[in-house]
């Protein structure tokens, strides 16, 4: 079930424009109502998404894209040049304060992932800023919350400054920022309880807190599977606290991620950070155009990559090894091997680290042609999860809804199932190839459809 | 005047009556006969049926996160319907558009809201992705049934995240019951062979067994799920009789994806849409019940132990609505005042 970006959307109004060799007023129209549906099906909220395509069509307008012989690339371009811009830009600042301690807030919805970033932005502190933080367990209300703050303290060998649940919050900050100037710790990070945006109670405990020590930052914490509410919520957060800043978390999902820009644009608070995982070290810089591209369903190549690299190592290239030995290799492997494949750009790199593979001739030339991967991707995608595993059940039927899915045809997924067995088969012989001495030739038979 | 102003009127006019459906929790009592009623009459009050009414619906259901598809379905059936009994008779159009509105919610099924038991040990699996609200809804769940008189155990199968054994253990220390639990970072497909040996030679009525938050694009995690479930099945034949996936209504479309990923991993037979009590509707359940056919279960509203109800699809698309007045009504005024 995944839904169309705004590229393959864009298809449809471009076969029909290509027919008449001219671009009219009302195609510019169709296509502007692509990147409206485009949008609300990454989550955008709607009075976001409208104020948005009026912007995009004001200067699709007054461009060139009526006179130009790809007009659908152009709107693609426009759209996504200006969502780029409306995400502002990368901005992973951290202010500090003069007076010590530095006081940092948490704060957002239940489960967004406050407790977890608190851990993560700790430990990013301490490592890139030299800090040395404290942690506060000011969630009194979930049960075990002090726990999980105490556990991973424990994980990051990072204080935590906790006092149970029966004394306030409030106080248990106040307490907290004098343990931290006694014991010279400069950065104070408060993890508060989730919370509904709609609950006054809660919030007065927000401003109280605030109001101890004037935070230098103050992060909402938000989800980014959130739907339409988005904007409430940081529009109502905002109201009633002030925010500094933003961190989007669960990115390393497949949401599009339609919030950010929602958040965005009702709080013109910049996003810092992203949360890629439930790991202490799953938290990056936000790169406004990546997410620009992940909501137009353009893929986040850049990320999955970035982590890609980060993984493959040895023990990465071993385990490998083996799926291909025991032929368990699956799509999702297939996947993360492309992103692997396109951030190393010459595949020898890549391949150099699969044991034998090095022997492979003719490969340092290769190029990446990027278009053939992503209808691969797009491809891969639209195919659920017992699908991915065992290719063997894909009949008819079902590369029809995969076709359909993916914005390809069914030849297209033929060839990459054809591509996948022969890449497998392949793979198979070549992990065979460190005990085997009198090995065939070999040639790469999935992957060479892939490059130019 | 638009539409809704309008809506909203004949809902103020009953102001005695409709002050419990304020708000979904407070007026869950209320029967689906009533409700229909209710939008048979608010709808004939109206007038007129154009573009602008098609136009205000469709922005009500789309900011509830109904989800493109799903609406645009229904509007095309509503015009549809519309033209096609060709009613120049204002009173027929309405009666047709009434119907409609009936129709998202009833959905032709019977409503499968009940828990299934087993005539022996039932199993209950908990799943979804990461902080929806499965274990509170464990908590709230073993009190309720506790409360219906059966014998209730958990099985602490989060064994991943920081604090989350403990977090299910305060949950049994209040409800009153057992939970079985093994050390942080154990294999969950143990813990739930343990807990389902306990479960049987204490011959209690329910087992309801935490999992680990995972996003469904986690292969891995998948797998390990999945593997609990076998575990589930190979001890208990039949088992687990349910599979609740816990989806959070601040959730956007992803959660369709969600709800399709977990049901091929684990055959999920209900939903629980927690955190109803705050602002954002779930809208997306319409579309996961008409596509996957997943029935809602239970709703969650709000973090206390008896913050869970059965769900009522009446009052549900009513919340829909009726927080879309409220929402234009706003706007409406604001536009107003400028
Ligand atoms: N307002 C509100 N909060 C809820 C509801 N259900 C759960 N929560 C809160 O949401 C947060 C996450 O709930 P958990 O039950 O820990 O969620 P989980 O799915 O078990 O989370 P992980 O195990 O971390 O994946 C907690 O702060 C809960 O108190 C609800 O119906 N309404
Ligand atoms: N996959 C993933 N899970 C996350 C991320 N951040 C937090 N989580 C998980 O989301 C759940 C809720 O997080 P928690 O920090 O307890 O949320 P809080 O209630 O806002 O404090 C936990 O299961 C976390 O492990 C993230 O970036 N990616
Ligand atoms: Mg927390
Ligand atoms: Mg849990």
């Amino acid at each position: 079930m995944a839904f169309e970006g705004l590229s393959e959307r864009l298809q449809g109004t471009m076969t029909k424009i290509k027919g008449k060799g001219k671009v009219s007023e009302a195609d510019v129209k169709d296509m502007m109502r692509e990147v409206r549906f485009a949008l609300i099906e990454a989550d955008v909220n709607l009075k976001v998404v409208k104020e948005f395509v009026k912007k995009v069509s004001e200067r699709a307008a007054g461009s060139d894209v009526m006179e130009s012989l790809t007009p659908g690339q152009q709107v693609v371009k426009i759209v996504k040049d200006e969502l780029t811009e409306l995400m502002g830009g990368e901005e992973s600042k951290i202010n500090f304060s003069t007076k010590q301690p530095t006081v940092i807030m948490m704060v957002g919805l239940q489960g967004a992932g406050k407790t977890t970033t608190t851990g993560k932005l700790a430990g990013l502190l301490r490592k890139k800023h030299n800090r040395k933080p404290l942690l506060v367990a000011a969630d009194v209300y979930r049960p075990a919350a002090v726990q999980q703050l105490e556990t991973i303290g424990k994980q990051l060998t990072i204080p935590v400054f906790s006092k149970g649940t029966d004394i306030s919050p409030v106080e248990i900050a106040r307490q907290a920022i004098e343990h931290a100037k006694a014991e010279h710790l400069d950065t104070v990070i408060i993890d508060t309880a989730g919370r509904l945006h709609i609950d006054e109670n809660l919030m007065q405990e927000l401003k109280d807190i605030r109001s101890l020590k004037e935070p230098d930052e103050i992060f909402l914490v938000v989800d980014a599977m959130t739907g339409q509410d988005a904007v409430n919520v940081a529009q109502s957060f905002d109201e009633a606290i002030g925010i500094s800043g933003v961190v989007l978390t669960k990115l390393d999902g497949d949401t599009r991620g339609g919030a950010a820009l929602s958040i965005r644009t009702v709080t013109q608070k910049p996003i810092k950070f992203i949360g890629m995982g439930e790991k202490m070290d799953a938290l990056d810089v936000f790169h406004p155009e990546r997410m620009a591209s992940r909501i137009l369903g353009m893929g986040d190549m850049l990320s999955l990559i970035e982590k890609a690299q980060t993984n493959l190592d040895e023990e990465k290239a071993k385990q490998l090894e083996e799926k291909f030995r025991t032929s368990s290799f699956t799509f999702d492997d297939f996947l993360e091997q492309m992103a692997q494949v396109k951030q190393m750009g010459p595949l020898d790199e890549i391949l150099k680290m699969l044991p034998g593979a090095n022997k492979i001739k003719g490969l340092e030339n290769a190029k990446v042609d990027e278009s053939q991967m992503g209808r691969v991707e797009a491809i891969i995608y639209s195919m659920t999860k017992q699908e991915k595993t065992t290719p063997e059940i894909i009949n008819s039927n079902r590369k029809k809804r995969i076709a359909r899915g993916s914005g390809t045809s069914i030849q297209d997924v033929n060839r990459l199932l054809k591509q996948f067995e022969d890449m497998k088969k392949m793979m198979k012989q070549m992990s065979g190839m460190n005990t085997k001495k009198g090995r065939k030739k070999m040639s790469m038979p999935g992957l060479d459809s892939l490059f130019k | 005047m638009s539409f809704f102003k309008k809506l909203k009127d004949k809902f103020a006019g009953n102001a005695e009556q409709e002050k419990s459906t304020e708000k979904y929790k407070d007026g869950l009592a209320k029967t689906r006969t009533g409700f229909t009623s209710k939008i048979n009459d608010l709808v004939a009050k109206y007038r007129k049926v154009d573009e602008d009414f098609f136009e205000e619906l469709e922005e009500v259901l789309l900011q509830a996160d109904v989800g493109f598809e799903t609406v645009l379905e229904l509007m095309d059936d509503l015009r549809f319907e519309v033209q096609r009994k060709n009613v120049k008779d204002t009173s027929n159009v309405q009666s047709v558009i009434s119907e409609k509105l009936v129709e998202i919610y009833q959905s032709g099924d019977e409503e499968l809201n009940e828990i299934n038991f087993a005539d022996g040990l039932t199993v209950i699996l908990m799943v979804g992705v990461n902080g929806v609200g499965k274990t509170t809804t464990i908590g709230k769940l073993a009190h309720r049934l506790k409360n219906e008189g059966k014998t209730v155990l958990l099985a602490a199968g989060d064994t991943f995240r920081a604090g989350a054994i403990e977090q299910l253990d305060v949950w049994g220390k209040r409800v009153g019951v057992d939970v079985i639990k093994q050390a942080a970072g154990s294999d969950p497909a143990a813990v739930m062979y343990d807990a389902v040996r306990a479960a049987k030679s204490r011959g209690v009525d329910v087992l309801i067994c935490d999992t680990a938050g995972r996003l469904q694009n986690k292969v891995n995690l998948m797998n390990e799920l999945q593997k609990v479930h076998r575990v589930i099945s190979r001890e208990v034949p039949g088992a687990p009789h349910e599979v609740l996936l816990a989806l959070d209504a601040t959730t956007g479309q992803n959660a369709m994806i969600q709800a399709q990923t977990f049901k091929e991993v684990t055959e999920v037979t209900g939903i629980v849409l927690t955190k109803l009590d705050g602002t954002a509707k779930g809208g997306i359940v319409l579309a996961i019940r008409s596509k996957l056919k997943i029935p809602v279960k239970f709703v969650g509203l709000g973090e206390q132990m008896d913050d869970l109800q059965p769900f009522d699809p009446a009052k549900y698309v009513y919340g829909l609505f009726a927080e879309g007045l409220d929402k234009e009504d706003k706007l409406e005024a604001e536009r107003a005042d400028k």
